[in-house]
């Protein structure tokens, strides 16, 4: 909300500068967005009333005005508006002076008439975004006064960021009463005269849905002057409201709006047909808005009907069929209590926000109603004359809220705030915000006026007593935590510690969007989209990820681009699976590499990086939780990954993640030239890890035995080491592969493998005899299953 | 038969003037060896009269310790030699870079979120997470935002179809958490949290910290001294900090929290506020008997005045020449 602080000022004046105003402003829940100065730079401006208006003599739309600072001589001004008369008030700048826009004045001759100064828009004053004309001052301005003193400018816009709790702030006359109470300086109410019927004549209403409308005042005023214009005070404060002025009957509305916080509706009478009577819109019914937008009503939308149907939503635009214009002369002013209830989400729910609805929204008080029609038909007399019916107040008590009795303890106070405030600064505080308290054994009943519809409990009241007593001097003080210590889990790696390998192994973290483009979810998960967001950024950003690597490979490609020739990323993250009903968030971590396995260097060459590569990066990472032997890697067939270079990572029978090199069908989506090979897994099942058991090391040398067969191409590496293994497993401690070679000397179809044994007895040396025998059963078994031969 | 004088003085420059370990064995064969010149004259000790015997025999003995010194001394300085010669064909550059692979990094994200996990637990706080797709209930209407309020219009919302949503903020944690395990509690939340928002200063999604403590007279003086302790082990400096009033459906009283930053500028770094009892009661805590409070830090933010990053968009470009400055 922007109001103007010299507006504020008529209704609280307390002793504080602007600046100073703002901060306390601020740090009572009202932040201060912008401090924007109007009216600057104007010095040098004056009242200057207009004596003669004469044709110039070489141009048409030009005239020669003769006018008066008050000094003893006329001035001659040439002068383009339209709208100069004689005997107008008008800003005028004489030479010498320098406009807010820069520009400085100087005596000049335009087309051969001596020009003495300028008559000024309100533009050329940065008094407004557009104009038709120099500005008419009223006829009462003093002719030779500042026009900054005279309009009291410069003026600060206060652009206030209020929170949707204090809808009684959204006035000048609300935030008044917060400074009123925030400072101690007094609240004025500006005294309004009721205005006095001159006719008899009303309008009906029927409240036919009490509880969407328990108050409704409404006045009539007849014969009003359609060609009046409003005031230059009442378009001043409405623009420094960032209001513009459109038409008196509507400006009344708005200005009153701002005043006291009751949005009001302004129908042209004559146009309204039969009785007012708000209700629920109807199925099918359609209304024309102000906007001259058509909308279909929803069934919970408050509406004000009449013998022709919806004329307006309650509390968020009027309609169009009832609007004034430039013809009416015969108005009715409306100003209803919406509840809360009955308008929030509404104005949403048809793409409105307006200036009501925001007010509406967050409430407005419950007993204003009347009060806000009497001051805009008073308003509104002074402004275009007319004859006013009598105000007409239709209520339904029974549905207005209630003010109930608040219980305020002492105790409570000190408990949540952890402040101990005297008895007497509570209760002024409370006197202050207009709280009626009395005091009761362990504290007060409190009881809030009608316009602090937001305190509704206990907690509201402390909060206000915080407020008010202020932030900054309640003490801190360290809380004893009575919280037991937290359980330090030994079952499962930390995320932090996974992250922390694939830094120490060169991988570069990212985060990438839990949202991706559904294509690309489809084609690397193979998995049709379930979780779809209604109201996605965007098409790329609309399915939540079943895979982390869409969003990898995204950041990869731009990476590419900008000349990254060697990537390696990581991201812990979520995958979302499964259907809305019942679905899943699993925590993953996931890798994508592309480029050299090594940096370039003079002492490595420059081998682009391999299936090898990688799965020792997830072994190291799988091998922070359990024991190499846990883990499998089972070839298998994945949508993303080229046949042959893909696996399934198993531990113990359970599969935790997948692995494998980028089927090239997908490089081409991002722009990917190279190679890349990529993993995830499973967090939870990757990192599960038993607690360690110790075992007793042997203290008898280990013998090695090497051996090298030859068997089928087919045959894969750990086929052949768990076979050795199981030859003899208490003696073989560990089996490793040292060689595989293929080619001249080895048939075709065939690999010979050169295997290392280590033998250790943990109660004995052992013997050469020992590890003859468990060498020839070796071979003997791998004989056995997989025909191979001993190769010397 | 040259004086023995003569014999120790050529033996002494033979000695010198080998230049290798063969020369120097060459030496000592000629002079100590079985054949040798020295030792020839003790053969010939014999052939003095046995008065004169003792002296000579002294004599030529110091003569051949003598020389077997000087041969040892000369076979060290060669040995010393030779290796300084070896070792100086092995010298390598040390200013070559070391072999393998380098060392990667961490998001700044995640280093500002693993920075504040461990302060907070540090101080006895349990670390605790939700689902990020979540239920009104447990984004809004538990955490006191009833339907239709116009608070909730301030959280740019992404929905599913038939209602369910990407939580907003980390706060449902604290509902499910008081649920789970009840109070007393002392958690923090982080997280990833989302709002249908894109610009300059927005990214659609984003993390949260959240922090909650409930307990037995648990006050507001206890939230300001935790969270000025923590911004300023955060930082690693003396901060000061200005408690705003505010507003949060699911706090009250509320408050803002700003820290004084360079040139005197307040900036704006986390929400707070006492846990509101309509919140305690829809977790299914007494709130007569139990109070608490509840705080929401956004660690890109964090992050970006820790680290200095103008925009926060850099941190989901994931450029890694941006990237690799946090390692």
């Amino acid at each position: 909300m922007k109001i103007a602080e010299s507006w504020l000022r008529e209704w609280v004046n307390p002793d504080l500068d602007t600046e100073a105003l703002a901060h306390r402003l601020t740090m009572a829940g009202h932040e201060v967005d912008d401090l924007a100065i109007a009216g600057a730079g104007l010095d040098g401006v004056v009242v200057a009333e207009v004596l003669a208006v004469a044709r110039h003599p070489d141009a048409d739309r030009l005239s020669v005005c003769t006018v008066s600072d008050g000094g003893a001589d006329p001035i001659e001004v040439v002068c383009g508006a339209p709208n100069v008369v004689k005997g107008m008030k008008s800003p005028l700048a004489k030479p010498g002076v320098k406009l807010p826009n820069g520009i400085k004045l100087r005596k000049t001759k335009i087309r051969g008439v001596v020009s003495n100064g300028m008559l000024c828009s309100a533009v050329e004053l940065g008094l407004g975004e557009e104009s038709d004309g120099i500005i008419a001052l009223p006829d009462d301005a003093p002719v030779g006064q500042e026009l900054a003193e005279y309009l009291r400018l410069p003026d600060a816009v206060i652009d206030l960021d209020l929170t949707p709790n204090r809808g009684d702030c959204f006035s000048v006359m609300g935030l008044a009463r917060d400074v009123s109470a925030l400072t101690g300086a007094e609240f004025q109410e500006p005294n309004f005269t009721p205005v006095a019927p001159t006719i008899d004549d009303t309008h009906e209403v029927v409240l036919e849905l009490p509880e969407g409308c328990p108050s409704f005042a409404g006045q009539v005023i007849r014969n009003i002057n359609t060609a009046a214009q409003s005031p230059l005070w009442m378009v001043e404060k409405l623009r420094r409201a960032g209001l513009r002025a459109i038409h008196p009957v509507v400006d009344v509305t708005n200005y009153v709006m701002l005043e006291l916080g009751q949005p009001l509706h302004a129908y042209d009478l004559n146009l309204v047909r039969g009785a007012i009577r708000p209700r629920l819109a109807r199925e099918g019914e359609k209304v024309t808005l102000l906007d001259e937008k058509e909308v279909e009503l929803n069934e919970d939308t408050l509406v004000i009907s009449d013998d022709s149907g919806p004329i307006g939503i309650a509390g968020i635009m009027g309609g169009l069929s009832t609007a004034v214009s430039d013809t009416t002369t015969d108005v009715f002013f409306e100003g209803a209590f919406w509840p809360q209830d009955f308008i929030a989400g509404r104005a949403r729910s048809y793409g409105l926000h307006t200036d009501a609805s925001l007010r509406f929204e967050r409430g407005v008080d419950p007993a204003g109603q009347a009060r806000a029609v009497d001051r805009a038909s008073s308003l509104l007399l002074q402004i275009c004359g007319g004859d006013a019916g009598p105000l007409v107040l239709t209520t339904a008590e029974e549905f207005l809220p209630l003010r109930n009795t608040i219980r305020l303890r002492r105790e409570r106070i000190r408990n949540l705030l952890g402040v101990e405030i005297a008895d007497r600064t509570i209760v002024d505080i409370l006197q202050r915000l207009g709280l009626v308290a009395s005091e009761k054994d362990d504290g007060w009943d409190v009881v809030a006026p009608s316009h602090r519809f937001d305190i509704e409990i206990e907690v509201d009241l402390i909060e206000e007593i915080a407020r008010i007593y202020g932030y900054d001097e309640i003490p801190e003080a360290t809380a004893i935590a009575a919280t037991p210590l937290e359980l330090v889990t030994e079952s499962l790696i930390e995320l932090e510690q996974a992250a922390a390998t694939l830094v120490a192994r060169d991988y570069q973290e990212v985060i990438t969007y839990s949202f991706i483009d559904a294509d690309a979810n489809k084609h690397l998960t193979g998995v049709d989209p379930t979780l779809v967001l209604s109201n996605p950024i965007s098409s790329e950003m609309s399915v939540m990820r079943a895979s982390l690597w869409p969003g990898m490979l995204t950041a990869v490609a731009s990476n590419a681009a900008r000349q990254q020739d060697r990537i390696r990323l990581f991201e812990i993250g979520k995958s979302f699976h499964g259907s809305l009903d019942a679905h899943d968030e699993v925590v993953r971590i996931a890798g994508v590499v592309m480029g050299s396995a090594l940096p370039e260097q003079w002492g490595s060459n420059n081998q682009p990086v391999d299936f090898y590569d990688i799965k020792s990066d997830v072994s190291a990472l799988l091998q922070l939780a359990c024991d190499a032997a846990q883990i499998e890697y089972v070839a298998t067939e994945h949508v993303a990954l080229q046949p042959g270079q893909a696996a399934e990572i198993v531990r113990n029978g359970e599969p935790v993640g997948v692995i494998g090199k980028l089927h090239p069908r997908h490089l081409k989506p991002f722009e990917l030239r190279r190679d890349v090979f990529v993993f995830e897994l499973d967090a939870a099942a990757a990192l599960a890890s038993a607690t360690p058991k110790a075992h007793p090391v042997s203290k008898f040398p280990s013998i090695r035995r090497d051996i090298a067969v030859v068997v089928s191409d087919r045959i894969s590496a750990a086929e052949l080491v768990e076979t050795v293994a199981s030859s003899a497993p208490d003696l073989i401690s560990s089996v490793r592969i040292f060689d595989i070679y293929k080619g001249p000397g080895i048939e075709a179809g065939l690999k010979s493998v050169a295997l290392g044994l280590i033998l250790q007895e943990t109660s004995r040396t052992l013997t050469d005899v020992d590890a003859d025998a468990a060498m020839t059963a070796a071979v003997q078994l791998l004989q056995n299953k997989f025909a191979a031969e001993l190769r010397d | 038969m040259r004086a023995l004088s003569e014999l120790v003085d050529s033996a002494a420059s033979a000695i010198d003037a080998a230049s290798d370990l063969a020369a120097l064995d060459a030496v000592r064969v000629a002079y100590l060896g079985k054949k040798g010149e020295l030792t020839a004259r003790l053969k010939s000790l014999s052939e003095l009269p046995a008065a004169e015997r003792p002296a000579a025999g002294q004599e030529i003995n110091k003569a051949k310790q003598k020389l077997q010194a000087s041969i040892n001394a000369r076979r060290e300085a060669l040995n010393a030699a030779a290796l300084e010669a070896k070792l100086a064909g092995d010298a390598v550059d040390v200013t070559l870079p070391g072999r393998g692979a380098s060392i990667g990094g961490r998001h700044p994200v995640s280093r500002a979120m693993a920075r504040i996990d461990k302060i907070f637990r540090n101080a006895g706080f349990g670390i605790r997470s939700g689902p990020e797709i979540e239920d009104d209930f447990h984004n809004f209407t538990a955490l006191n935002f009833p339907q239709n309020h116009p608070a909730r219009a301030l959280h740019d919302t992404f929905f599913f179809p038939g209602g369910k949503l990407l939580r907003t903020h980390t706060s449902p944690v604290q509902i499910r958490s008081m649920v789970e395990e009840g109070v007393p509690i002392r958690i923090i939340a982080p997280g990833r949290v989302y709002r249908c928002d894109s610009d300059q200063t927005h990214t659609p999604m984003f993390h949260q910290v959240e922090g909650l403590v409930v307990d037995r007279g648990i006050s507001l003086a206890n939230l300001k001294a935790v969270l000025h302790q923590f911004v300023e082990s955060y930082f690693e400096r003396d901060a000061e900090l200005r408690f705003r009033a505010s507003y949060f459906p699911f706090t009250e009283p509320s408050a803002e929290v700003d820290i004084l930053w360079e040139k005197g500028k307040w900036l704006e770094i986390l929400g707070c506020g006492m846990v509101h009892p309509n919140v305690l009661e829809a977790a299914g805590v007494d709130s007569e008997e139990f109070t608490g409070y509840a705080f929401g830090m956004g660690v890109e933010r964090l992050a970006m005045l820790r680290y200095g990053v103008a925009d926060l968009r850099t941190f989901f470009e994931n450029d890694l020449r941006f990237l690799r400055q946090f390692r």
